[in-house]
């Protein structure tokens, strides 16, 4: 569901790898049944994982009443695969849906991404990268379970066939996968075995509702900030209020004397300051303590970002080329065309917070020589050797616990895990006692790591026919990823592909087009946001077109056919369907209604959209969304829905009025919703239609792709009614 | 330090805590209720929305001395109510739920809004939701439950 | 508080005594400011009801004498956060209630503010145009002495509201915010508030000729 490093290319080992150096493991439990586990030896990319062990952890497990727990290898934070990944294996199995379990898996070298070679959400990943992984899984327990029952009855397994979770024999007998765990469990694991046809899924691509709902709704799910243990307390940070500040002096007197209150220490923070801590009884003792905290900061060493400043600084860079990220063609061409025919544009994108509704947080215990972690993370691995660095320990040391996250959308997933060492470096000095740390609201909101500002230019060059014959685009903002294990993945001839992902390999035909990038280094922390360069690139490729197709008095949909290139036969398939879907309101718009559109592909996934809006208190009101998008094999199909009425939504933040972090002498300027405003329920599409493409290719990812075409839409129908285009987000009033 | 004497889904519950504690860290810390969520802790997104008195409210803005004798009703109990079994069913027959997080308060609104508008219109909804942020942005199935919902109670 | 209050408060006591013997006679002024009493200059009552103005107009009360469906908030007076709407009796819809937040007292722990039936003003009683421009002097005061406006208050029942309604004598304790400020205070105090309309309704209600 969120954004990744990994997202600008494909990378890595491909899945072809899999089958060759991948294994099963198979173990039989105390309790009985049949564990099974697939197990990885990729080379590692982004973290080294020498001396490999694998802890036993597993994949399936058959309890003798039939009941079959699956562990997934991901966190579910919204995003669906709790129950997509079962589905997959459990149809390969031949598994009765109704007796599945579903559970988080632990950190663990098993559950490593197959393709990213950590354990990890990202990327749209997850079912793109363990579609095969777990149709496999399901088809070798399958074969053990049949070889099991064939063995019991001495019959060939040839002529045993598997429905719902029964074994049946060729003379009618039948046993339940329950009874036969425990001699499965003793059985050799089968090297290759026959996959099903997609004419033979009975679970994918069947509208399967989610398995964790009936919690969710009743107050009953269990999320990391919900955890309880024995003896807990709870720490609250006062983070220096500008990145890599350092406390001149604490008086705490006040806070101590809160009732509740443990202790009060400083810890280092990830962005070079230092921090306070409050550890106390309870979050509202913790925070009062906070609070009372008298600090007086030095600044003296950190740059204090402003963005006024950053504006005309990233204005200024726009204006010249940077780092050549692509080029082709001529760009001499641009200079040949006449004024007329040419025109510039520049987008100015601001700082973003992901705000995930469960504030961040993490517990630990550390006991000298061991340490368990409970943590909604998108990083597992990641942030279980940051923890164990942080305690002196080997990443074996800690046991890592995935709980449900509220939310994340790339919050999660931070390559230097600066949350969870914090929370090591209070459990550290809190030795024997689990702490929960807790950002607030405001940590989060002020506490950096945003999807980055950032700033292009375009020159245009129309060619006679209306097409865009020269394009010189430059784009400036901060790398997500220098200074990260990742850069030297990401980062070519000096521009970080997560920043220029979507314009670069933009699907249209541009004969003579250079994309360059600069990268400044503002004292700003940031992160992947859901759709990471697509948020602004999309957002940019989409309005530009959108405007090159009014000056060739062209409607936007036939000039996008015209313009794309012949190989995008799947955008343009997206494209014809919206087309398709939406014709009939399109053209009955309402009195004061317009229409926009928008294509995008992204994370492999292809997506047009087409946007109903009006004018209401100065601001966009999207009436209706209608969605064509193409995902390949679609696993959930009402989940794929789900992603894409709520994505579009999520998208909408960047249209927020008070969608912006901005900065004033070093000062974030928002500190609660109250100043950095997703969107409400007046604010989200009314009615999102959502029309997968059928396929049978490789299923590709559906948690970021439907964030980069909305926010486009809308502007695009918004320019109809005002006859202004919106580069600058976000449009503070109409 | 002061005791109060709370009704919680219809059981008497005490607790000893700071008089200016809000409610919703007395029901998650004190009581162990922690269906009611900590979102922004300044009223603004929903997540920590009970009942009191039958008045959806917003504990986390609520100091446990100004709840009074007011009954509670949180996202535990609210099942136990015709109206709130409904909605809950409905939550799960559209399959509404992504991470989850926001959705006691989203439910609790709701569940307020159904006992006073049988039928609410798309506008009463809008308008009843309108202070519940759900982040990963489910608002279409959340309308979609309310009218479900509402024709279940019919 | 402004200086204004303070030149006020000299001749509060004066007045307060002027307003009682008054009293009787200024029942039925409420309609209008062309009849005058004979206790209290015309002069007098419309320089109190410039301090009543005063008050009427500061954020604490005017933010819930909106024309809009929503009420403010804030010294800046800005729409309503959260989507809070109006609402069919002024207190909100069901699920988002003036009652979702607002308790019957201030919660300073948490900078809400509250008082017994929190609640907007009918739209009858605005003293905003749609625009939220506050009206004039002129204009508020015509409206508020309109009885088919203000709920049919006569003069001692504009006053008993100034006196006791907890919503007005919220607005002289307004509780802290959520950084634990003081949140600002109208520019009289409560006494001399209720002086003041006192002495305008003693004076028979005048309203000022000019907005």
């Amino acid at each position: 569901m969120s954004a990744t490093p990994m997202s600008a290319t494909p990378m890595l080992s491909s899945e072809s790898g899999l089958s060759r150096r991948s294994f099963l493991r198979v173990s039989a439990t105390a309790a009985g049944g049949l564990i099974v586990a697939l197990y990885f030896d990729f080379p590692v990319h982004a973290q080294a994982t020498q001396p490999k062990t694998y802890p036993p952890d597993a994949f399936v497990h058959i309890q003798r009443d039939g009941k079959i727990v699956i562990q997934v290898n991901r966190l579910e934070f919204g995003q669906g695969v709790q129950t997509s990944l079962p589905m997959i294996l459990a149809d390969e199995m031949d598994a009765d849906w109704a007796h599945v379990v579903a559970e988080l898996a632990p950190a663990g070298d098993v559950y490593k991404d197959p393709v990213f070679g950590i354990q990890m959400v990202g990327g749209s990943g997850s079912i793109a990268h363990s579609f095969e992984q777990y149709r496999e899984l399901g088809a070798k327990v399958r074969a053990m379970l049949v070889a099991a029952a064939a063995q019991q009855w001495k019959v060939p397994g040839a002529q045993c066939r598997t429905e719902a979770s029964v074994v049946y024999g060729p003379d009618g007998r039948s046993a339940r996968y329950g009874e036969l765990a425990d001699d499965a469990a003793h059985l050799p694991v089968p090297e290759n075995v026959p996959l099903k046809k997609a004419s033979e899924f009975k679970l994918i691509g069947k509208d399967t509702r989610r398995l964790d709902s009936r919690p969710k709704c009743d107050g009953s799910m269990k999320f990391g900030l919900d955890l309880d243990l024995p003896g807990m307390k709870v720490a609250v940070v006062a983070h220096p209020p500008i990145f890599g500040g350092t406390p001149k002096s604490i008086d705490d007197k006040a806070a101590r004397a809160v009732p509740g209150v443990m202790d009060v220490f400083e810890i280092p923070t990830i962005s070079r300051g230092t921090a306070v801590v409050v550890v106390a009884d309870k979050f509202w003792t913790a925070k009062q303590a906070r609070d009372r905290l008298s600090i007086d900061w030095d600044f003296s060493r950190v740059e204090p970002p402003d963005t006024e400043q950053l504006r005309a600084k990233y204005k200024e860079l726009a204006a010249t080329p940077g780092n050549v990220a692509v080029s082709r063609g001529d760009l001499g061409v641009l200079d040949g065309v006449s004024a007329a025919n040419r025109f510039e544009a520049e987008y100015e994108f601001p700082y973003l917070a992901h705000t995930p509704m469960e504030p961040l947080n993490t517990t630990i215990r550390f006991d000298g020589d061991h340490a368990e972690v409970w943590a909604g993370s998108q990083f597992q691995t990641i942030d279980q050797m940051a923890i164990a660095q942080t305690l002196g320990l080997k990443p074996e040391q800690v046991t890592f616990h995935t709980e449900m996250a509220g939310g994340g959308f790339g919050r999660r997933a931070t390559p230097d895990s600066h949350v969870q060492r914090e929370a090591a470096a209070v459990a550290k000095r809190c030795k024997g006692i689990p702490v929960k740390l807790i950002w607030t609201r405001e940590d989060d909101v002020q506490g950096g790591y945003y999807r980055p500002m950032f700033a292009h230019r375009i020159e245009i060059g129309i060619g006679a026919d209306g097409m865009p014959l020269a394009w010189r685009h430059v784009i400036v903002g901060q790398s997500l990823v220098a200074g990260t294990p990742f850069a030297s993945m990401l980062i070519k001839n000096g521009v970080d592909e997560t920043a220029v992902e979507g314009a670069v390999d933009n699907p249209y035909e541009i004969p003579n087009f250079t994309v360059t990038a600069h990268h400044p280094t503002p004292n700003v922390p940031v992160l992947w946001w859901r759709s990471v360069g697509h948020t602004h690139t999309a957002f940019v490729m989409e309005t530009l077109i959108d405007e090159l197709a009014s000056r060739a008095k062209t409607d936007p949909i036939a000039y996008r056919r015209k313009l794309l290139k012949r190989d995008q036969t799947r955008l343009r398939g997206v494209l014809d369907l919206m087309d398709e879907k939406s014709a009939s309101w399109r053209n009955h718009l309402a009195e004061g209604h317009a229409a926009g559109v928008a294509c995008h592909e992204s994370f492999g996934t292809n997506v047009a959209c087409a946007v109903d809006v009006s004018i209401e208190n100065h601001r966009p009101k999207i009436h209706r969304v209608t969605v064509a998008l193409d995902c390949g094999i679609a696993v959930n199909p009402l989940t794929i829905e789900s992603q894409f009425q709520a994505g579009t939504s999520f998208g909408v933040s960047q249209l927020m009025a008070k969608g912006a972090i901005t900065f004033k002498n070093g000062y974030a300027q928002q500190n609660n919703f109250d100043g950095y405003t997703p969107p409400y329920i007046s604010d989200a599409p009314v009615a999102v239609e959502v029309h997968i493409v059928p396929s049978t290719e490789k299923p590709s990812g559906c948690g970021e792709p439907p964030v980069p075409v909305i926010s486009p839409a809308v502007v695009n129908a918004l320019f109809r009614l005002t006859g202004k285009r919106y580069r600058t987000l976000p449009m503070l009033s109409l | 330090m002061q005791t109060y004497k709370l009704t919680v889904n219809g059981q008497t519950r005490e607790v000893s805590v700071d008089p200016g504690t809000p409610l919703l860290w007395v029901l998650r810390e004190d009581l162990k209720m922690t269906g009611t969520k900590y979102g922004c802790g300044i009223s603004a997104c929903g997540a920590c929305t009970v009942h009191l008195a039958g008045v959806a409210t917003r504990s986390c803005v609520v100091p446990v001395s100004l709840v009074g004798d007011r009954p509670i009703v949180t996202i535990e109990g609210i099942g136990e109510d015709r109206v709130g079994r409904a909605v809950q069913d409905a939550w799960v027959s559209e399959d509404v739920v992504q991470c989850g997080y926001c959705q006691s308060g989203q439910i609790m609104s709701a569940v307020a809004l159904l006992k006073s508008r049988q039928k609410p219109s798309d506008e009463d909804i809008e308008e009843s939701m309108g202070g519940n942020i759900c982040r990963c942005g489910t608002y279409v199935r959340i309308r979609k439950a309310i009218k479900t919902a509402a024709q279940q109670l019919a | 508080m402004v200086p204004s209050g303070r030149a006020f408060r000299g001749s509060s006591a004066v007045l307060i005594v002027i307003a009682c013997l008054a009293w009787s006679t200024s029942l039925s002024h409420a309609q209008g400011a062309s009849q005058k009493p004979a206790s209290t200059t015309s002069e007098a009552g419309l320089a109190a009801w410039q301090q009543v103005y005063s008050v009427l107009t500061h954020p604490r009360c005017i933010n819930c004498h909106t024309a809009t469906n929503h009420p403010e908030q804030g010294d800046d007076r800005h729409r309503h956060l959260f989507n809070v709407v109006r609402g069919p009796e002024g207190k909100g819809v069901p699920g988002l209630n003036c009652a979702t937040c607002h308790q019957s007292a201030n919660a300073d722990s948490t900078g809400v503010p509250g008082a017994h039936n929190w609640h907007l003003a009918p739209l009858s009683m605005k003293w905003q145009d749609t625009s939220d421009n506050i009206l004039s002097s002129k204009a508020l005061c015509q409206s508020l002495t309109d009885r088919s406006k203000n709920g049919s208050l006569d003069g001692p029942a504009i006053l008993h509201h100034h006196q006791q309604e907890p919503l007005v004598l919220w607005a002289f304790q307004p509780g802290r915010r959520r950084d634990g400020t003081a949140r600002s205070l109208p520019p009289l105090t409560h006494e001399e508030f209720v002086s003041a309309t006192k002495t305008w309704i003693d004076a028979g209600t005048p309203c000022p000729q000019n907005p």
